[in-house]
């Protein structure tokens, strides 16, 4: 009988000693992330709502609560919008939202190409080689993000092993200048990123039951045709969450456009940086983060919906 | 229906009959919610030590969940759950006297079969030398003294159910819960288990409660049987007595196969019941049963095997005597199933043991047949 | 079963797998190159790691990253086993969905937005920079990839294993310890591995938080990449995969070690 709530860990009719340590359970990593994760966005939109100054911190008003709440409601009128009306207004920041989010959007689709024939390529491999499979598609993430991004620049610069090779083999007369251009961010996103869209497309490919296929099959339909009716719809939960995996980080990514990428890439994750190190202008940054957030608020959002759902049903 | 061998002592055990004995696990006016779901409702129960008391009923039907009250992983809503005369309320699980046998069997994956054993022992402090011979004894018990220092992983399903029984019982627990402990095993394997179960409570002298919703497996085990729907119990009878005299079409319907005729009473003394049965188009003729009254609604209830089959009518009496066609046969091996439609349009079954191996002129499709019976082979029952 | 590769199959792993280690495997391979060009291959040498041994700054910034990736890791670990004990056995609390938005959301927050808040947070509150604001910062994340690594296995724990030491006269807790943990001990480890990866790794939130004096490898390896691809970098990256390759070679061999020992047993 197994139809009522959970009762916990532990047995109900606890004393209170457990209950309070069962409590201690949730309060400490909720107490936790509510002070370092939830809090701060507060904090940068309060700061996206303040004047640049030239002090430490550089910007104005800063509260002290030790100078009693006058102190903060003073500080609360100085609230100013320049800094999304600058966002708005100076169309650099507008092309590089846009533009993030259409290398973010192109990368995913050049993901799900690249990622979904190997991931079905280890769901369907013979079953004892599988666990080494998976194993060798999260150990390059192991090894360093930043690094996996730095051998590429050996590859693709102008007198790099690419070019090298193409002409050696005679494909091209002129060196191809790749680095520093789109394609080689491209390139570094979907290179960094595959294990993240292979790993939910083989966990979803390989649950799919064999039989299903062979039903597929005696009722007369052709291999390509059961593939688009059966596998591909079957494996949605994992071509969904792929794709939030990867869309998401790749909308704010800084690494890989700053390293690979040139002076026509425009992502926001630079313009963030740069406004941050390069102009130290802590309100325009908190500003370019917080519109960043309400673009990425929903997709975030939908993908916690998923994941809080699958790990239900997996539960059962 | 296989048969318990049943022991002098066995058959002499009965102390429900005797008002005198003390209860030993007492549920009462137990009632157990989940959320707005009743899953035990206002329920009383005496178990009896030393008694093999089986919990009977469809999933969800509540007998779970009683079991785990006994075992603290449940507490409930109201009412009260008493343990040799020991209210247990507020008792955790791991500071009660009984011990759970799992359906899942839940061996610790980690531990050998003898770390399994030794666990409850542990955690009670005994010492070393002591733990070291009761697992040996619980050991030889079970047979699996090879086994000793295997995973339970690398044991068979019959091997695991073994261990687990052992765990249970290394403390000696004041109380065996065993919740569908044969639900895993094959069907050999399962009877032969059934049986030394049976044995193993009789020569331990504990008190079993086994949860299951095989009613063969109750049958064959337990002293009792308590069959419940929907967080109540609809009856607590010993197995022959479940099986001849059931109090209701639910528990009749429940256990085994049987015949249900809806009729109206006609008549009712002490010495018989005559109900007419307008659904089978006959008159009825039953042994008496308490509470049944001329003029309302019955049930006339007979189990197949107890229901002749002929193809010529009966000599004698008229009563008690339908005639109809065979409609179907369903072959058992050991006994043959007739489905008979009678003129009405109902059906009746009539179960035939096939004690010889040829028969001279076998009833077949299409036969006409009259089927008839003993007026005490079947049962009023008013609900 | 039965199964084999089919040409298609075959074809699209080999290709996939290339395109994950050629890269890797170049790095590693002009590592060992005379020239300082890393273009232009003059021979064999280990001299770039004599350099990088040289290379003071560099040790130090490797010995800080070191630290803050055991500490964050170690600390993530207990606080995210703890949120995946709360996510996947206390039902439904209140503010739940507050909770397992918090655990989601870092594993796909951008990195810049996560540095800033969490340095602007570590301004406002007045806390010095440095080594230990970083180890903050990636506790904080780290924790939420822990908890998802070890709520799906919790999710299919058995129950009744618990139940059964409870019944056993075992009490809450020291069930806990005893059945529960050792039972989720890959994933908890598992968890723990990601978190140290995922602190070794990080460049963003590392250069938001960090104070004077705290600087980490990949801060280090970040800046002399902006001037430069040398062949003394890719002697640090070999050091590091080489590093990263034995470790997870290790656990593998323990683990079928472990299992090859188990069979023994059973034969």
């Amino acid at each position: 009988m197994s139809g009522g709530p959970d009762n916990g860990a532990a047995a109900p009719g606890g004393r209170a000693g457990r209950r309070g340590a069962r409590w201690l359970v949730l309060a400490i990593p909720y107490l936790w992330l509510l002070v370092f994760f939830l809090v701060p966005f507060f904090i940068v939109l309060k700061i996206s709502l303040s004047m640049t100054a030239l002090a430490m911190p550089p910007y104005v008003p800063v509260f002290d609560l030790a100078k009693g709440i006058d102190n903060v409601v003073a500080g609360i009128r100085q609230f100013t919008t320049d800094n999304y009306v600058w966002l708005i207004e100076d169309a650099l920041y507008v092309r590089a939202y846009l533009s993030s989010l259409w290398i973010a959007a192109v990368s995913t689709f050049l993901l799900l190409v690249v990622g979904y024939p190997i991931a079905y390529g280890m769901a369907r491999a013979p079953r004892r080689w599988q666990a080494m499979l998976v194993m060798m598609v999260i150990l390059p993430f192991w090894t360093s993000f930043l690094i996996r991004v730095y051998a590429w620049i050996g590859i693709l610069k102008k007198e790099g092993l690419l070019n090298q090779m193409l002409l050696a083999l005679g494909v091209i007369d002129d060196p191809l200048t790749i680095l520093n251009t789109n394609t080689a961010v491209y390139i570094g996103i979907v290179y960094s990123y595959l294990p993240f869209m292979v790993l939910p497309l083989y966990a979803a490919l390989e649950r799919m039951d064999d039989t299903l296929l062979e039903a597929a099959a005696d009722l007369g339909c052709p291999p390509v045709q059961a593939f688009w009716k059966i596998t591909f719809p079957l494996s949605m939960p994992g071509v969904i969450a792929g794709c939030f995996l990867v869309f998401i980080p790749v909308t704010g990514e800084f690494v890989i456009p700053d390293l690979l990428g040139g002076s026509e890439t425009l992502m926001i994750g630079k313009t963030l940086w740069a406004e941050f190190f390069a102009n130290r202008d802590w309100p325009v940054s908190s500003a370019v983060a917080v519109v960043l957030l309400v673009i990425l608020v929903v997709p975030i959002v939908l993908f916690q919906n998923q994941e809080a759902k699958r790990a239900e049903r997996e539960g059962r | 229906m296989a048969t318990k061998a049943l022991g002098p002592m066995r058959r002499k055990f009965a102390p429900w009959d005797d008002p005198a004995a003390r209860p030993f696990i007492e549920f009462r006016n137990v009632t157990k919610r989940f959320g707005d779901f009743t899953a035990i409702d206002n329920l009383s129960l005496i178990i009896y030590e030393r008694e093999f008391f089986a919990l009977l009923g469809p999933s969800g039907c509540g007998k779970t969940t009683l079991m785990r009250m006994v075992a603290g992983f449940e507490e409930p809503s109201a009412g009260q759950v008493l343990l040799d005369g020991q209210d247990l309320a507020g008792i955790p699980p791991y500071r009660r006297p009984s011990n759970m046998m799992f359906q899942s069997y839940a061996l610790f994956p980690h531990m050998s079969v003898e770390a399994n054993i030794a666990f409850g022992l542990r955690q009670a402090r005994m010492p070393k030398g002591e733990i070291d011979a009761r697992v040996e004894e619980m050991l030889n018990l079970v047979k699996l003294k090879p086994f000793a220092r295997r995973r339970p992983d690398q044991l068979s399903g019959g091997q695991r159910q073994r261990v687990a029984l052992a765990r249970s019982l290394a403390k000696k627990p004041k109380v065996l819960l065993l919740d569908e402990p044969l639900g895993a095993l094959d069907k050999k394997l399962r009877e032969e288990t059934q049986f030394e179960l049976t044995d193993l409570q009789q020569t331990l002298g504990l008190t079993f409660i086994i949860v299951t919703h095989d009613q063969e497996e109750a049958m064959t085990m337990a002293d009792r049987i308590a069959v419940m729907d929907h967080g109540r119990i609809e009856q607590i009878a010993t197995p022959a007595e479940i099986y001849e005299q059931p109090a209701s079409r639910y528990v009749a319907d429940f256990i085994g196969d049987i015949n249900i005729l809806e009729g109206r009473v006609a008549a009712a003394d002490s010495a018989s019941i005559r109900m007419e049965c307008g659904g089978a188009g006959t008159t009825v003729l039953a042994a008496p049963a308490n509470s049944v009254a001329a003029g309302q609604t019955a049930w006339f209830a007979i189990r197949p095997e107890k229901v002749s089959i002929a193809l010529a009518p009966p000599t004698e009496a008229a009563v008690n005597c339908v005639g109809g066609e065979v409609w179907d046969i369903g072959y058992l091996g050991d006994v043959s199933i007739y489905h008979v439609r009678l003129a009405t349009g109902a059906t009746i079954k009539s179960t035939v043991s096939n004690h010889t191996r040829m028969i001279e002129r076998p009833i077949t499709w299409d036969d006409k047949v009259w089927l008839s019976w003993t007026p005490d082979a079947g049962v009023v029952l008013t609900r | 079963m039965g199964r084999r590769f089919s040409w298609f199959n075959a074809v699209s792993i080999t290709a996939g797998f290339a395109f994950l280690y050629l890269p890797i495997l170049l790095l590693v391979i002009y590592s060992f190159n005379e020239s300082r060009l890393v273009t232009v291959w003059a021979g064999f040498s280990t001299k770039w790691y004599v350099e990088m041994l040289r290379n003071q700054a560099l040790l130090d910034a490797a010995w800080v990253t070191i630290r803050v990736a055991l500490i964050s890791a170690t600390v993530a670990t207990v606080l995210g086993t703890m949120a995946a004990i709360a996510l996947v056995r206390f039902g439904r609390f209140r503010g739940r969905s507050l909770f397992s938005g918090m655990i989601y959301a870092p594993l796909v927050m951008p990195d810049v937005i996560t540095g800033l808040s969490l340095l602007l947070l570590f301004v406002a509150i007045g806390f010095d920079r440095g080594f230990w604001t970083i180890v903050l910062a990636h506790i904080t994340f780290s924790m939420c990839f822990v908890a998802v690594v070890v709520q799906s296995r919790l999710v299919t724990f058995d129950r009744s294993l618990e139940e059964a030491a409870l019944d056993l006269g075992c009490p809450p807790l020291k069930t806990f310890f005893v059945i529960t943990l050792p039972i989720i001990a890959p994933a908890v480890i598992a968890g723990w591995m990601l978190g140290f990866t995922l602190s070794l790794d990080d460049l963003v939130i590392a250069s938001f938080t960090t104070g004077p004096g705290a600087t980490t490898l990949p801060m280090k390896i970040y800046s002399q990449v902006r001037l430069g691809v040398t062949p003394e970098i890719n002697a640090v990256c070999t050091v590091l995969i080489g590093l990263v390759t034995l470790g997870v070679i290790t656990a593998s061999l323990i683990e079928k070690r472990r299992a090859l020992r188990g069979q023994a047993r059973a034969h």
